[in-house]
């Protein structure tokens, strides 16, 4: 018997509408997670680069942790163990977002740092020289540029967390593949609902690399 | 005359090297001193040290009467000191991000909570006196070497400093743009300005200041008016230097 795979490209249409409603989710907890993960990150970042250990340190140590494990250890950790300790549940939602801004802050908490120590020592010493103070110099000199250099890594980081969120299914969030799983348990149309699936990601991030490069262009342009 | 710098018995260490070995120095008001010596010989620290950029480990230092204590130990001075001292770098270091104009405001904006319309007059006028008044929307990548420092140069006195500090103002610059640079500095010196000036520029130190040091392995070996300093050195090691200098 020969055996012939056709494409039904009637049920990957029909599959849409249902796919669309976890793309709400989907970019609820990337950037709800992504927009703390930034604020963590500039926190643990500019922490890990102050000259005294006390507070470095503990920077250090979530860097660490949150790099070096999986994000899927992570989100379950939040989602089945947190509760045991708070003594209640957590909504897969929350705990999704939280996964995602934890796991995204210490990456972007590397990108902060590796931002502000790439801007020559020289600025430091003019915005000092001038009578500004330490705070002062940082805000309004350092900052700026090196935000600027952070625009790349922080729209890499962006996608990847994005993409995490896909693993988020395992937690029950109806997220863009949680859908896609509930679709195919009904049509085992696996194949074009998945291919589906994959063109929303990169519908999604496809957009937003087109964005980055626009405000990068015009962000870089004075530089 | 009062003196606005002072140092007494300062040393300075860089882990274990020592490069600045019990300076006695004093600069008087209105006074233009030139500091020469060798690459490494300590006279980029000694006038970092002024404004508190290096710190010192022993000696004394008063500026504008406000004293400095080892080891950066009095902030409040320091703060006052950076508000009363310009400095002008080898690398220009304007801020890349802000245009010329912005350059200048941001100090007397921020530190001495100038309006912007203060702000802005200041660095109209200061910008024209540097001669660069038409480059005032420009981003500094967009000047060449020379205009860069003269913006640089009316940056730091925005802030109406009373002492103006200079590292190297010309060494990072094409030949050809030494010249308006130095142009600028002079007219400062005849205003009245106070100055310190670490420089190569034999030329401009012979014609504009009125007292020449000369530092060697962070010793001051040699000073006094430039005639003296460069017709009769005292020193053998000045001698040498000024030797090897000034032969080409």
């Amino acid at each position: 018997m020969e055996f012939q795979f056709q494409f039904d490209w009637q049920a990957a249409i029909d599959s849409i509408p249902f796919l669309l409603e976890g793309i709400p989710y989907t970019l609820l907890i990337s950037f709800g997670g992504l927009i703390i993960g930034f604020a963590l990150g500039i926190f643990f970042g500019l922490l890990s680069i102050n000259k005294k250990w006390f507070l470095r340190w503990p920077a250090t140590a979530y860097i660490e942790i949150f790099r070096g494990t999986p994000i899927l250890v992570q989100v379950l950790f939040i989602f089945y163990g947190l509760p045991d300790l708070i003594g209640g549940p957590i909504d897969p939602l929350t705990a999704g977002i939280a996964a995602i801004a934890l796991n995204s802050g210490a990456y972007i908490s590397e990108v902060v740092r590796g931002g502000v120590q790439s801007i020559d020592k020289g600025q430091t010493e003019a915005g000092l020289s001038l009578g500004l103070s330490r705070t002062q110099t940082f805000w309004s000199i350092i900052w700026p540029q090196a935000f600027r250099r952070m625009i790349p890594p922080l729209g890499n980081q962006a996608i990847v967390s994005i993409k995490d969120t896909s693993l988020f299914s395992v937690i029950g969030v109806g997220e863009l593949v949680r859908q896609g799983q509930i679709y195919i348990a009904n049509t085992f149309t696996a194949f074009e609902v998945y291919f589906v699936v994959a063109i929303l990601y990169l519908a999604i991030t496809l957009s937003l690399s087109l964005i980055l490069r626009y405000v990068e262009r015009r962000g870089l342009a004075s530089v | 005359m009062t003196d606005i710098v002072e140092m007494k018995g300062m040393n300075k260490y860089f882990g274990k090297l020592h490069v600045l070995k019990d300076i006695d120095l004093t600069v008087a008001k209105g006074e233009v001193v030139v500091i020469i010596g060798a690459s490494g010989s300590g006279k980029s620290t000694l006038i970092r040290c002024v404004n508190g950029l290096e710190e010192f480990e022993s000696g004394h230092l008063t500026v504008d009467g406000h004293p400095l204590a080892p080891k950066s130990g009095n902030p409040k001075s320091l703060a006052e000191i950076r508000k009363e001292v310009g400095m002008v770098f080898q690398q220009f270091n304007l801020f890349p991000h802000l245009t010329v104009k912005k350059n200048i405001m941001l100090a007397p904006q921020k530190v001495k909570s100038s309006s912007e319309t203060v702000a802005n007059a200041t660095a109209e006028r200061l910008l024209n006196r540097v001669g660069i008044g038409n480059q005032a929307d420009k981003y500094p990548s967009q000047l060449s070497g020379g205009q860069q420092q003269r913006v640089a140069i009316a940056r730091a006195l925005a802030m109406e400093p009373r002492l103006m500090l200079f590292d190297e103002p010309t060494s990072a610059l094409d030949p050809e743009m030494i010249g308006e640079v130095l142009d600028v500095m002079r007219e400062l010196a005849k205003e009245g300005m106070t100055m310190m000036v670490v420089t190569h520029e034999m030329g401009f130190a012979r014609e504009v200041a009125d007292r020449v040091i000369y530092i060697h392995e962070g010793q001051i070996v040699e000073q006094g008016k430039p005639d003296e300093v460069f017709d009769n050195p005292q020193n053998e090691r000045t001698q040498a230097f000024l030797s090897r200098v000034l032969a080409h």
